[in-house]
C-alpha cells in the first residue's frame, strides 16, 4: 500500500511568512526611523509591486491582457481632485470612494472591450485609457490639457509634512500588501481553481462548467477599482494631476508589464522580483535616461523568448521554490 | 458646403488610416499576429525617409524606391529574427514582445533623432489643389487617397490571385498542412511581414509630408490602424479602406466643433459601431 | 540498404504523452502497408512522424538510403512523401483548384498534373472554381487524395481515408485505389474498416498501446490471429 501526505505548506513558504510579517512589522515604523526620501521610494516601490500584482492577475491568470490599465490609474487621480475640489471630500476618504466609482466606470468599459478578442482587447483598452485621457484635457475645471495642483487649503487637511508623508506611505504599504494578500487569498480559493483552469484551458473549464465570462468580468472590475485607488494614492504623493502623467502608458502600463514579464507571469512571487530588479535598474541606470528604457524593453523581449517564465519561473522550476503555495504537494512514503 | 468639405477632406485622410492599416491587417490575416509596434515602425519609416531625403537630396515620394525595400527587408529579418520565436498557441509571447519593441523603437528614435519635431518636405505638392465646381481638394491628399486605394487593391490582388496570395492563405488556414505542400511557415511569415512593412514604409512618407513627426507619435498611428480594422470588419482590406474614411470623417466632425475634440471624436465613432456590431461594418462571411 | 521505407526504433510524442514507443517497419517501392489498430493506438502518430510533422525522439526513419529523422514537412514533401491527412483538411480559402495547384506547387515531375487528376475524379474539373470546403465530404476526400497525388509522391500516407464517408463512396474510392498505386507508388493506409484495409494492402502492421502487435502480410496470418493483435489479447 502506498502512503503519501498532502501539504501546501514547505518549509520554504514557512519561513517566507514569518519573514514577511517582520518585514511588514519594521517597514510600518519606518516613518519614525527613516528618512523622508526612503519613505518616498519605498512608497513607490509598493505602488509598483501593487500595480504588477493586480496585473498578473488579470494577464497571469485570465488572459486579459491589458494596455491600458492607465485608464484607471489616472481615473483614480481625478476623481479624487474632484471629490476633494469641489465637493470637499477628506482627501483619504476620496481614495476608497475613487476605487468604488472606478469600478463602476469599469461595468460598462468591460462590456465594451470584451466584445474584442485576445490581442484586440489589449488595444482596446489602450483606446479607452485614450479616451480617458482626452476628457481630462477636456475638463478646463481640473486645469484641462496642463492638469492641476492639489491646493494648499486641501494639502493641509492631510496634517504637517511628517504626517502626511507617514500617512501616504502607510496608504502605499496597505495597499502593496494588501493587493498581494488578495491575489495570494483568492488564487488559493475555489475561484483560484477556476482561474488556473481557465488559464490552462477554455474548454475544460467549461466543460467543468465555470462560467468564464462571469469570472472574467468579475475580475476584471475588482482590478479597475483597485488599480484606481492606487492612482488615487498616486495623486496624492505627487500632489498633482495632468492628464499625460496621469494616463501615461509608459509609467503605469509599460514598466508594470516589465516588471511582471521578467519577474515571471502567472506567479505570485514574480511582480515582486520584478519589482526588485526593475528598481535596482532605475537606481543604477536612470542615469542614463534613453538608453535605459533601450535596456529594459531588450531585457523583456531576451526574458519572454528564452525565460518565457521569467527569473522566478525559472528558478521555480529549477529549485522547486515556492513562497505562496497555492496549490498541494504530494509526498510518497515508500 | 462647408459640412461637405469637412466629409471630404475627413474621406481623404482615410486614405492614409487605411494605409496605416492595411499591413496590420495583413499580418493579422496570415499569423493572427497583433504587432503593438506597427505604429512605431510607421515612424521608423518616416525618419529612413529623412535621411534618404538627407543624403540622395530626392523628393520624398521617389525616396519611397528606397524606403520601401529597407522596411520591407527589416520586416523579413525582424519576423525570422524575433516574431517567429514567439508564434504558438499562446497569446501572450507575440504581444510582450511587440510591445517591447515599441519601446526600444520609440527611445532608439529618441538618442539618435532627439525629440524635435521633424517633417518632410514635398515642395508644390504640398499647396497645390484641384477645384470640381465649388470644391477645392489638396492634391496631396487626393494622392494619398489614391495610394491608399491603389496599395489596396494591390493588396487583395496580390491576396487572391498570385502564389503568394495562396501561400498566405492556405498557411493562415492550417499551417501544419501548408508545410507538407512545401511551405515553410516561417518564411511565409517573413515574406507577409516584409510586405507590411513595404506598406508601412509608404504610410511613413505620406505621414511624414502631412504632418510633423516625432520619436513618440508610433501609439497613436496604430491605434488609428487598428479602429479602421476593427471598424471595416476584421480580414475585409476593402472594409479597411471604410474604416479609415470613417475614422478620418468622424474627426474631421469632431474638430469642426471644437479642435480638442477631433481624435475623440474618431474613438467615440469607434466604440459606438464597437457596441453596435462588434464584428465591424464588413465582417469577412467565414470569420 | 532498402530503396524504400524504413523505419527503425522510433519513439514518438504526441503532446506529453508518449505514443510511440519503439515502432519498426520497412516498405518496400510499389508496396501498399496497411497499419491498423485502435483509437489512439499511435498510427498518426506514426505517419506524422514519416512526414515531418511529429519529430521523434529516439530511433530513425530512412528513406531511400537517406536519413529523414527530424525533417520538417517542407523538406519530406520534396523527397516525394505525401500525407492524406485525417479529416481531409483542405484549405477553406482555397477553390478545388487551388488546393490541387498548391499541391504540386513544390514542382516535382512524373505522372500527374491537374488535367490527369481532373480525368481520375471528374467531378472536380465541374467544381474546380467552388471553395474546396463546399464539397461533399467524399469529393472533399477526392480533393486531398489529388493534392496529395500532385506532388508526384513516390510514397503517400493515407490517414483514415474513409472515415465519415458513405459506404458507396468509399466503395468508389477504393476503386480507384490500384489506378493511384499501380505507378510504382508506395502507399500506407491507415483504415478503420480492418477487412477492407487488409485486402488493399500487400502487408500489415498493427499497433496496440504504441508498440507493434503483429506484423506481416495478410495471407499468412489468420482473421483470429490479427483480431486478437489488434485487440492486443
Amino acid at each position: 500500500m502506498m502512503q503519501f501526505t498532502i501539504s501546501r505548506a514547505t518549509i520554504t513558504s514557512r519561513i517566507a511568512g514569518v519573514f514577511a510579517l517582520l518585514l511588514l512589522a519594521v517597514l510600518a515604523a519606518a516613518p519614525w526611523w527613516a528618512s523622508s526620501s526612503f519613505l518616498h521610494l519605498a512608497g513607490e516601490f509598493a505602488v509598483y509591486l501593487a500595480l504588477a500584482t493586480l496585473w498578473n492577475l488579470l494577464a497571469g491568470y485570465t488572459g486579459l491582457v491589458s494596455v491600458g490599465q492607465q485608464a484607471y490609474v489616472g481615473l483614480g487621480g481625478y476623481i479624487t481632485f474632484s471629490l476633494a475640489l469641489f465637493l470637499g471630500v477628506h482627501p483619504l476618504l476620496a481614495i476608497p470612494l475613487a476605487g468604488l466609482v472606478a469600478a463602476l466606470v469599469a461595468i460598462p468599459v468591460a462590456s465594451l472591450v470584451f466584445r474584442l478578442a485576445g490581442a484586440y482587447f489589449a488595444i482596446g483598452t489602450w483606446v479607452m485609457a485614450e479616451v480617458f485621457r482626452l476628457i481630462a484635457a477636456q475638463a478646463t475645471a481640473l486645469g484641462g490639457g496642463s492638469g492641476i495642483s492639489l491646493p494648499a487649503t486641501v494639502t493641509k487637511e492631510l496634517g504637517g509634512k511628517w504626517l502626511r508623508e507617514a500617512s501616504i506611505f502607510w496608504l502605499a504599504l496597505a495597499l502593496g500588501a494588501g493587493c498581494l494578500a488578495l491575489v495570494y487569498l483568492l488564487l488559493r480559493s475555489r475561484i483560484g481553481l477556476a482561474l488556473t483552469a481557465i488559464r490552462d484551458s477554455e474548454v475544460a473549464s467549461t466543460s467543468l462548467g465555470i462560467r468564464i465570462g462571469r469570472v472574467k468580468h468579475v475580475l476584471y472590475v475588482l482590478v479597475a477599482g483597485l488599480t484606481a485607488m492606487i492612482g488615487a494614492l498616486i495623486s496624492l504623493q505627487k500632489l498633482r494631476v495632468s492628464p499625460d502623467a496621469a494616463f501615461s502608458v509608459n509609467d503605469w502600463t509599460a514598466f508594470v508589464i516589465f516588471i511582471v514579464v521578467i519577474g515571471g507571469i502567472g506567479t505570485i512571487e514574480g511582480p515582486i522580483i520584478g519589482t526588485i530588479v526593475y528598481f535596482l535598474l532605475r537606481e543604477f541606470l536612470a542615469d542614463f535616461g534613453t538608453l535605459y528604457l533601450l535596456f529594459l524593453g531588450t531585457l523583456a523581449i531576451v526574458v519572454m523568448l528564452a525565460a518565457p517564465k521569467g527569473l522566478w519561473g525559472y528558478a521555480a522550476e529549477r529549485f522547486g521554490w515556492s513562497l505562496f503555495p497555492v496549490g498541494y504537494r504530494i509526498h510518497f512514503k515508500d | 458646403m462647408d459640412l461637405i468639405n469637412i466629409v471630404l477632406q475627413g474621406v481623404l485622410v482615410g486614405g492614409l488610416y487605411a494605409l496605416f492599416a492595411a499591413g496590420l491587417s495583413l499580418i493579422f490575416g496570415v499569423m493572427r499576429l497583433v504587432n503593438i509596434a506597427h505604429g512605431d515602425l510607421i515612424v521608423l519609416a518616416a525618419y529612413i525617409a529623412m535621411e534618404v531625403i538627407r543624403l540622395s537630396g530626392l523628393p520624398p515620394l521617389l525616396a519611397l524606391i528606397f524606403v520601401v525595400p529597407v522596411m520591407a527587408a527589416f520586416g523579413y529579418a525582424l519576423q525570422r529574427g524575433i516574431l517567429n520565436r514567439t508564434l504558438g498557441g499562446d497569446l501572450l509571447p507575440p504581444l510582450l514582445v511587440s510591445f517591447g519593441l515599441s519601446v526600444i523603437l520609440q527611445n532608439g528614435l529618441l538618442a539618435v533623432f532627439t525629440a524635435d519635431s521633424r517633417k518632410l518636405d514635398a515642395g508644390v505638392l504640398e499647396t497645390a489643389s484641384l477645384s470640381f465646381g465649388g470644391l477645392s481638394i489638396g492634391l496631396l491628399p487626393a494622392l494619398m487617397f489614391a495610394t491608399a486605394v491603389a496599395v489596396i487593391a494591390a493588396l487583395q490582388f496580390m491576396f487572391y490571385k498570385t502564389a503568394l496570395g495562396r501561400a498566405f492563405r492556405a498557411t493562415s488556414d492550417d499551417a501544419e498542412i501548408a508545410e507538407l505542400m512545401g511551405l515553410d511557415r516561417r518564411r511565409v511569415y517573413a515574406w507577409a511581414m516584409a510586405l507590411c512593412l513595404g506598406v508601412v514604409a509608404i504610410a511613413g512618407v505620406f505621414l511624414a509630408i502631412r504632418s510633423n513627426f516625432d520619436p513618440f507619435m508610433g501609439p497613436g498611428r496604430l491605434i488609428f490602424g487598428f479602429e479602421a480594422v476593427i471598424i471595416g470588419g476584421l480580414g475585409n482590406l476593402w472594409g479597411t479602406l471604410a474604416g479609415g474614411v470613417i475614422l478620418g470623417v468622424a474627426q474631421g466632425l469632431g474638430a469642426a466643433i471644437d479642435p480638442g475634440w477631433q481624435i475623440l471624436a474618431g474613438h467615440v465613432a469607434f466604440l459606438l459601431i464597437l457596441a453596435i456590431k462588434p464584428r465591424g461594418l464588413f465582417p469577412r462571411m467565414d470569420g | 540498404m532498402s530503396d524504400g521505407l524504413v523505419v527503425e526504433n522510433i519513439e514518438s510524442f504526441y503532446g506529453d504523452f508518449k505514443a510511440l514507443h519503439g515502432v519498426s517497419l520497412a516498405l518496400e517501392p510499389g508496396k501498399v502497408l496497411a497499419l491498423i489498430g485502435a483509437n489512439g493506438a499511435g498510427k498518426s502518430t506514426l505517419l506524422k512522424s514519416i512526414c515531418g510533422l511529429v519529430s521523434p525522439k529516439a530511433g530513425r526513419v530512412t528513406w531511400r538510403g537517406r536519413d529523414i529523422t527530424g525533417l520538417r514537412g517542407a523538406q519530406t514533401v520534396a523527397l516525394g512523401i505525401a500525407l492524406v491527412p485525417e479529416g481531409r483538411r483542405l484549405f477553406k480559402s482555397l477553390s478545388v483548384e487551388e488546393n490541387l495547384i498548391l499541391g504540386g506547387q513544390i514542382g516535382r515531375s512524373g505522372p500527374w498534373g491537374l488535367q490527369r487528376l481532373y480525368d481520375l475524379f471528374p467531378i472536380l474539373q465541374e467544381k474546380r472554381h467552388q471553395p474546396a470546403t463546399s464539397l461533399s465530404g467524399g469529393q472533399q476526400q477526392m480533393v486531398a487524395i489529388g493534392r496529395a497525388l500532385m506532388s508526384n509522391p513516390d510514397l503517400v500516407l493515407f490517414d483514415e481515408l474513409s472515415l465519415g464517408l458513405a459506404p458507396i463512396v468509399i466503395k468508389d474510392i477504393y476503386a480507384q485505389l490500384p489506378k493511384i498505386t499501380g505507378q510504382g507508388m508506395s502507399a500506407i493506409l491507415v483504415e478503420q474498416d480492418v477487412t477492407r484495409a487488409l485486402s488493399a494492402a500487400n502487408q500489415f502492421l498493427c499497433l496496440v498501446e504504441g508498440r507493434v502487435s503483429l506484423a506481416g502480410a495478410p495471407q499468412d496470418h489468420s482473421r483470429d490471429a490479427i483480431s486478437a493483435a489488434y485487440f492486443g489479447t
